[in-house]
């Protein structure tokens, strides 16, 4: 029987367990604010050095000793190159892989081992694949310090991104589906084309687009493999006006790219070129949020059809 | 072998046969020697109280179990009228599905849309031509008592469907490629009475035209809509008859158990 001094015990307690939801709810604010702050103050730093130093002359000159004539023409284009490289090659291995690994290889404990091995190698750092690539494509391979060898470091580095996120989004299909498709006669591939991969793209291309905004910023594996820090003329165009109009000459130019350009503004004891750096910084910040902002919207116009 | 051309005047009236079957999930022995039989162009109801292998036996017929490693049959289900065993090693179970369709528990429709769902198994079949899509796709609606309801949005996602037109649209895409048997795995499980009234009365309208064979946890669905009913109890076929004998007068004690409601 609960007495009249039983439950002002009860309410004494419950006053006394809510003062942790008070107490948690300051700290976890302070946490979040801490971080949100560091961010903001760092980039609003930023954009107060570099936005005057952002004009069309800036994305269209190459370095320079001068620091107001000095652009990052070769930077950018280095960069769009290499990561051309790193998402043709990334993507249909990285796909590809995850589809097996799914779908196809029998559930035993050699997959098991792989698919550990997997999903470790996102953790290894990314001046490990710069070693490895240097050992296997500059040297072993013969690519030289290329835009192919780049783009081929970095598309390791974010190879188990996108097998895992490839493997998330086929394991988001319910079964029903699957067997479904198999209840009709179709064969693996069948379902995997007309039905998988439709199915999971949205995902997929979420992975795929993360992966590269993470190989964007990568400066560690660049420098590995010896891209170069000042740059002054552009890779062989793609395009020739002459048969058979594509080239492929420019895969394996020197070059190089956003990240190492920073960084070579930054050591520089000229006080200006840090206003160079940091105009640069703005622009990949700026590139890395449209590509995290291209993933939210292709997932949420892709999901929009399919609802399980 | 028998002689393709003038079939065995005992055994033209089945669809199918089960000889012996037993089935194993890993070491868990589910199904345990099992014979019975599917009467051409009749329904045949699986009942028995939960976990006791009817869905297992079911998905025997078209080699669903083969999509899981580890599991094994033993024993026949013949097929007529060209006596295949379609649990051969030597049968692929891809040739198996495209002679006997699926209608799941709950609804699942591709997302694509509704005229997209009921060609996908023609499609598989490599049935390219747009007007032999058009009629097999409007004959399908129609044998499923849809066509009426969605000719006006065929190119509508399914999703939009409720679940009584999903399950409908499920049944039309399994019918469309002409099976000669079609299976249900408890298919108004998932849906409200209403709905569940409608899919009996198209189950029962279709069996003109497919044999049947359903699982149902239901008995009464088993009492309106099937003309044979076997009863299952863990892993074994208890009893198989007419539905009306089974539900009037089993003659074995536990079924009548069962039936009555004593369990289950």
């Amino acid at each position: 029987m609960k007495t009249e001094k039983n439950i002002k015990e009860i309410r004494r307690m419950i006053a006394r367990h809510k003062r942790w939801d008070l107490i948690f709810l300051v700290t976890g604010i302070f946490a979040l604010m801490i971080a949100v702050l560091t961010f903001v103050a760092l980039f609003a730093q930023m954009v107060i050095d570099g936005m005057p130093r952002l004009t069309w002359d800036f994305f269209i000159s190459f370095p320079s000793r001068h620091p107001e004539s000095a652009g990052i023409l070769s930077a950018w284009v280095g960069t769009t190159l290499v990561m051309l490289v790193t998402a043709f090659s990334a993507v249909p291995l990285g796909i590809g892989a995850g589809i097996y690994l799914e779908e196809y290889a029998a559930k035993n404990i050699f997959t098991e081992i792989i698919e550990i091995n997997v999903t470790n190698l996102a953790g290894v750092p990314s001046i490990i694949y710069g070693l490895l690539a240097l050992g296997l494509f500059v040297y072993q391979l013969g690519f030289g310090q290329s835009i192919l060898a780049a783009g081929l470091a970095l598309a390791l580095l974010i190879l188990p991104i996108v097998i895992v996120a490839t493997r998330e989004a086929i394991r988001s299909i319910p079964v029903t589906i699957r067997e479904g498709a198999y209840a009709l006669g179709a064969t693996k591939w069948q379902t995997v084309s007309d039905h998988i991969l439709p199915y999971s793209s949205a995902g997929i291309l979420t992975g795929v687009i993360i992966g590269l905004a993470r190989a964007i910023g990568e400066t560690a594996p660049i420098i590995t493999i010896g891209a170069l820090t000042f740059i002054a003329f552009l890779p062989p165009s793609p395009v020739k006006s002459e048969f058979p109009f594509i080239s492929f000459e420019w895969l394996e130019a020197p070059f190089t790219v956003m990240p190492i350009q920073m960084f070579n503004w930054v050591s520089r004891p000229e006080e200006e070129f840090q206003f160079n750096a940091a105009a640069a910084g703005l622009i990949l910040v700026v590139m890395t949020l449209t590509m995290n902002g291209l993933a939210i919207y292709l997932r949420y116009r892709m999901r929009k059809n399919i609802k399980w | 072998m028998q002689n393709q051309l003038i079939p065995n005047a005992e055994t033209i009236q089945y669809k199918s046969e089960v000889k012996g079957l037993s089935f194993y999930y890993g070491e868990f022995h589910a199904l345990n020697n099992i014979d019975m039989v599917l009467h051409d162009k009749q329904i045949t109801a699986l009942i028995g109280p939960s976990g006791c292998g009817k869905s297992t036996f079911l998905r025997c017929f078209n080699r669903m179990h083969d999509l899981y490693p580890g599991n094994q049959y033993e024993g026949d289900i013949i097929l007529h009228p060209d006596d295949v065993n379609i649990l051969s090693e030597n049968v692929d179970p891809i040739e198996v599905r495209m002679r006997i369709s699926m209608v799941f528990q709950k609804p699942n429709p591709f997302p694509k849309s509704i005229y997209e769902n009921v060609a996908y198994g023609l499609r598989v079949r490599g049935v390219k031509q747009r007007a032999i899509l058009d009629e097999k796709v409007e004959t399908a609606l129609s044998n499923a008592a849809l066509w009426d309801e969605v000719k006006d949005r065929l190119h509508k996602l399914a999703f939009n469907l409720s679940g009584g037109q999903q399950q409908r649209l499920c049944i039309a895409r399994a019918l469309a490629t002409d099976p000669e048997i079609l299976l249900f795995d408890e298919p108004t499980s998932a849906l409200d009475p209403i709905a569940t009234a409608s899919i009996e009365e198209l189950i029962a309208d279709l069996k003109s035209k497919v044999t049947i064979l359903i699982v149902t946890h239901n008995m009464q669905q088993a009492a309106r809509v099937s003309d044979y009913t076997a009863y299952m109890y863990l892993g074994e076929l208890i009893e198989f008859n007419e539905t009306d004998t089974i539900f009037i007068k089993p003659n074995n004690k536990q079924t009548e158990d069962y039936i009555t409601g004593r369990f289950g």
